[in-house]
């Protein structure tokens, strides 16, 4: 009895621990491993999306070609990140001073069922006239989140509304659409000033 | 920052209540400083405001809901980037504040999020926005609106 007993408790242990490195491959190697970080965006010319901007122009990666770009993703119901990130956006351009009427600065939308291209038009004003807001239909969006290795996801509130988790990095690319950098969201200033400028300073290079 | 320097060595110095930026009443020992948040555009969207809460006292407070007349659903909400980068927003649940210890509400972190606005929030006008503790305590604030575009409490 009593060893049969020991002999019980010996196969669960043993089924525990095989259960917990199971668990542990799972989560780590296996099927529910975390998507690998630092996948980087694809060029801008290897992109291939159709939005407006928020003067009603279309756009697509093809209109910005030819000057460095800055772009990063958002929606103007955010309360939080995005105000922050644009008016960091919008530092860093005064910073530049005169540089930044080099670039293309441009604030794409995650959330288009409300950020229309009214709204956008609207939400950009307060911020520094280069930055410029695109937005178009889900499908187009989905496409430019792709290209750029970025994600989205709907999520609601308790309020009844819904809020958007999304990639808030800001992306450099080189005036040749060549991916530069990347700025993280709780980066400091001093360090995304310096960053900017390399993609303004490689737009030289490939000029020459 | 000058009169950040004032107003808070006249908070230290408990001699201030009711004036625009740090508010110091209710749980005797909790410094509200530099509340501000920023315009809104319409109604619609939810607002955030930022404050840095100070327990200047001996014990432990916890701070467990807000409410303001400006809002039907004010609460602490955190924003949280993970390491791909991607910012996500949930309620903060209640906050602890050990003695001497602060917590700030800042962009990208803890922040008031104030849904449902009964008004507009308009730039240069303040709310009133209070804090509620454990055990019934209170603490209200008058929390300037600054520009949409504002990046802190001196902007």
């Amino acid at each position: 009895m009593r060893r049969r007993a020991i002999l019980g408790y010996g196969a669960a242990g043993v089924g525990a621990v095989a259960l917990m490195l199971f668990v542990g491959w799972w989560r780590v190697d296996g099927p529910g491993a975390p998507a690998p970080v630092g996948q980087l965006p694809v060029a801008l010319t290897e992109m291939d999306f159709r939005l407006t901007d928020h003067e009603g122009n279309a756009v697509g990666p093809e209109t910005l070609i030819g000057r460095p770009t800055m772009a990063f993703f958002g929606f103007t119901y955010c309360p939080d990140v995005c105000p922050t990130t644009l008016s960091d956006i919008s530092g860093w351009l005064d910073d530049l001073g005169d540089e930044a009427d080099e670039m293309n600065v441009v604030f794409i939308t995650v959330d288009p069922e409300r950020d229309t291209v009214e709204t956008m038009a609207e939400y950009v004003g307060y911020f520094h006239p280069a930055i410029r807001g695109w937005t178009g239909p889900e499908e187009q969006i989905a496409r430019v989140a792709d290209g750029f290795r970025a994600t989205y996801e709907r999520v609601p509130t308790e309020s009844g509304d819904y809020t958007m988790n999304h990639t808030a990095s800001v992306f450099l690319f080189a005036a040749s659409g060549r991916f530069v950098t990347m700025i993280d969201y709780h980066e400091a200033r001093e360090f995304a000033v310096p960053k900017i400028r390399r993609a303004l300073a490689e737009e030289m290079e490939g000029a020459t | 920052m000058k009169k950040y320097i004032l107003t808070s060595t006249l908070a230290a110095l408990l001699t201030l209540g009711g004036l625009s930026v740090p508010a110091l009443a209710g749980p005797e020992d909790v410094v509200v400083e530099n509340a501000w948040s920023r315009a809104s555009i319409g109604m619609n969207r939810p607002g955030a405001a930022y404050m840095t809460i100070r327990n200047a006292g001996d014990e432990p407070v916890t701070l467990i809901g807000l409410k303001t007349p400006l809002a039907m659903m004010p609460e602490i909400h955190e924003t949280k980037t993970n390491a791909e980068g991607v910012s996500s927003m949930s309620p903060a649940g209640e906050i602890t504040i050990a003695p001497g210890e602060s917590v700030a509400l800042e962009p990208g972190g803890l922040h008031a999020m104030l849904m449902r606005l009964q008004e507009p929030m308009t730039e240069g006008e303040t709310f009133p926005l209070t804090l509620l503790f454990d055990g019934g305590g209170e603490v209200t604030v008058d929390v300037p609106i600054l520009g949409i575009a504002a990046r802190g409490p001196q902007d």
